[in-house]
């Protein structure tokens, strides 16, 4: 191609338009925030750079008359195991940049999902299922320490024992932490409306929270992250719970960088930082080298905030996580969230996005039978994160020991993403990842508060079925539940951590 | 004094500017309800049909724009034949057959909301009826993210 590097003809995607359906209408045209459709007014012609499609699918989305198909580009390297066109488009990148792969979304790789390992069990003769739109079904889920036993008055119906703050949900499902910055206002808009529709809550991620979701306050947890952005009294105080953001699955052991031409002024508001000044979260929190700093820093956040709100603590799954968890709720957060290596982000090395940490099933059954031998599980909530696509991976995950689900990709789905692993650029053609005025419009926070409403109701129903058919009412009564649960195709040792018997047995 | 206007008991179309992502869906549905064979490439390239409602783009700002039925509509002052008429309700309608093509009404639309339509021997003016045919505007319904409204008139 002329005026280019010689490697950049070996795109990855190709637009396809039946040029006899095309009607000039320029939708695409507008429509592609990547610079790869153009019209050419000499020849009246949609014309493609195809090098800079994306694979988005925005113009095909938008096509009013079906004539656009984006496809995988059919010429392609010679076939080879180990020199994949990643692999090789990879080294084209490096050679030509010098420069670390950024890249988002979660892993992409072929990492064994076990929750598609595991099955679940059902009722049959011996023990009758429930149906549940026949009888109650509670999926009420409680988010806190739990007390060490129960202690009643005289009259053995009172109870006695104080229990501390517990987060209600209708749901065992929360929307993960995504930033102001990472994402627009208006996804964070349409979660916390939700979230607060249907009974459950959603997290300001590291970015502060915008002065227009103030009224959402009692569904909304904010982050303390390590760059400590839009943190003040009111902020704490502003919420159901409070994070602190330790690590993410998507880049453990990394921090973040919102470049500063990303930062406008609503941005620089909510973090109380310049306009486009860069926001740098480091990697660690400084003030944080042990479990007794992190206690100090959960003790603080609690004092400011008169012991009225949960502290959660966020970590990435990684080898240890097991002993981490058990520090973290010695220190005495209030629960634990775990990310697990196929979490989203807005922007990560690649390399790391793709090798580091380990997957969160196996995190959740390690965490959980930990906790439990050091008699510490009540003391806090379990919140699984990082790739949960279905009801069914909720349950899994439940029934594996986790009491709720954290979930960030599932929302930004159901705003419209395609998982086209462009956020880091800003320029999202859905509108969901960039702060672009043109594109963030795209997204009508009132229509993707429906769509994640009917998300939840959906899953609701699904988990409901599920449990139904395992003759349990209560989805408290499958956590850490494991005997409900049998695997296929997975070695003793992954059953043996896993804690679950393989199907037969 | 001038007497003070009675509201009319009129349902227009309204553009919501932060909701407009300039997608054209309405310029295409618009352009296909209206034609003989209700197909939108037939319409546009065997009919050869403009769209009613225009879509208006400038950075970050855009919005469809049509017929806004105005009180005192310019085009109807300015119309020679008595194309462009006002009925009761108040709407804007423009009878093609009696229009003579003189584009008065193209030149003083303050919305640039009547087109000309020149084709082979047609030759007359057009512009947004409100899908009097189908009774609910196409274009709101096709509208993907809510930036149209069939509302009484504010």
């Amino acid at each position: 191609m002329l005026f280019k590097k010689p490697q950049v003809a070996f795109y990855p995607f190709m637009v396809l338009r039946d040029d006899y359906k095309c009607v000039r209408c320029k939708s695409c045209v507008d429509q592609c925030s990547f610079d790869a459709t153009y019209y050419d007014e000499d020849l009246n012609a949609i014309m493609n750079r195809h090098e800079n499609c994306v694979n988005c699918k925005r113009c095909e989305a938008f096509c009013p008359t079906d004539a656009i198909k984006v496809v995988k580009n059919p010429s392609t390297f010679h076939p080879d195991a180990n020199w994949t066109p990643e692999a090789i488009r990879d080294v084209h990148t490096q050679m030509l940049t010098g420069a670390v792969i950024l890249t988002s979304t979660g892993n992409d790789k072929p990492i064994r999902n076990y929750f598609d390992h595991l099955l679940l069990d059902a009722c049959q003769v011996t023990n009758p299922p429930i149906d549940p739109l026949r009888e109650p079904m509670e999926l009420k889920t409680f988010i806190g320490r739990k007390t060490d036993k129960l202690e009643f008055e005289e009259d053995g119906i009172s109870i006695k024992t104080k229990i501390g703050k517990q987060l209600e949900l209708e749901i065992p499902v929360l929307f993960s932490a995504m930033s102001y910055g990472s994402i627009n206002l208006n996804l964070q808009k349409a979660m916390a409306m939700a979230a607060k529709e249907f009974g459950t809550l959603w997290n300001t991620g590291e970015g502060g929270l915008h002065k227009s979701l103030k009224p959402f306050k009692d569904c909304t947890i904010v982050q303390v992250a390590s760059g400590r952005f839009g943190v003040d009294l009111e902020y704490l105080e502003t919420s159901a719970a409070i994070e602190i953001k330790i690590g993410q699955g998507a880049k453990p052991g990394i921090g973040g960088h919102l470049p500063g031409e990303k930062v406008n002024e609503g941005i620089a508001e909510t973090r109380m930082i310049p306009v486009g000044s860069d926001a740098i979260s480091p990697a660690p929190h400084h003030d944080i080298y042990s479990i007794e700093d992190l206690r100090q820093l959960i003790y603080a956040l609690k004092e400011a905030t008169n012991y009225e709100k949960p502290v959660f603590v966020k970590i990435a799954a990684v080898h240890n996580v097991a002993a981490i968890a058990c520090g973290i709720a010695h220190a005495g957060a209030d629960a634990i969230a775990i990310d697990g290596v196929r979490g989203g982000t807005g922007a990560t090395p690649k390399s790391l996005r793709d090798h580091v940490g380990i997957p969160i099933e196996l995190a959740i059954a390690a965490v959980d039978d930990r906790l439990r031998k050091e008699g510490l599980r009540n003391e806090v909530s379990l919140i699984a994160a990082g790739g949960f696509r279905s009801a069914v991976d909720v349950l899994k995950a439940i029934a594996l020991g986790a009491d709720a689900v954290y979930v960030g990709t599932v929302a930004k789905i159901a705003a419209g993403c395609t998982q086209c692993q462009q956020c880091h650029t800003g320029r999202c053609a859905w509108g969901i990842t960039t702060n672009d005025p043109k594109l963030a419009k795209r997204l009508n926070p009132e229509i993707v508060a429906e769509n994640l409403y009917n998300l939840l109701r959906a899953w609701a129903h699904d988990i409901k079925e599920l449990l139904g058919a395992m003759g349990i009412n209560a989805i408290e009564s499958i956590k850490g539940n494991r005997l409900r649960l049998r695997s296929w195709g997975l070695t003793e040792q992954e059953n043996k951590i896993l804690g679950v018997l393989p199907a037969g047995m | 004094m001038e007497k003070k206007q009675k509201k009319r008991n009129l349902m227009k179309v309204y553009p919501i500017e932060e909701n407009c992502i300039s997608c054209r869906y309405c310029e295409v549905a618009c352009t296909m309800v209206h034609s003989e064979s209700k197909d939108p490439v037939k319409a546009y390239k065997l009919e050869e049909l403009l769209p009613r409602a225009t879509v208006e783009v400038k950075g970050a700002v855009s919005l469809s724009v049509m017929c806004r039925h105005c009180k005192h509509p310019f085009c109807f002052d300015a119309c020679i034949s008595g194309a462009i008429q006002v009925d009761e309700s108040g709407k804007v309608v423009l009878n093609e057959e009696k229009c003579v093509a003189c584009w008065n009404c193209v030149l003083v639309c303050p919305f640039g909301a009547a087109h000309p339509m020149i084709k082979e021997e047609t030759r007359h003016s057009f512009k947004c009826d409100l899908c009097a045919e189908r009774g609910f505007p196409a274009c709101v319904e096709a509208c993907p993210n809510r930036a149209l409204v069939y509302e009484n008139e504010r």
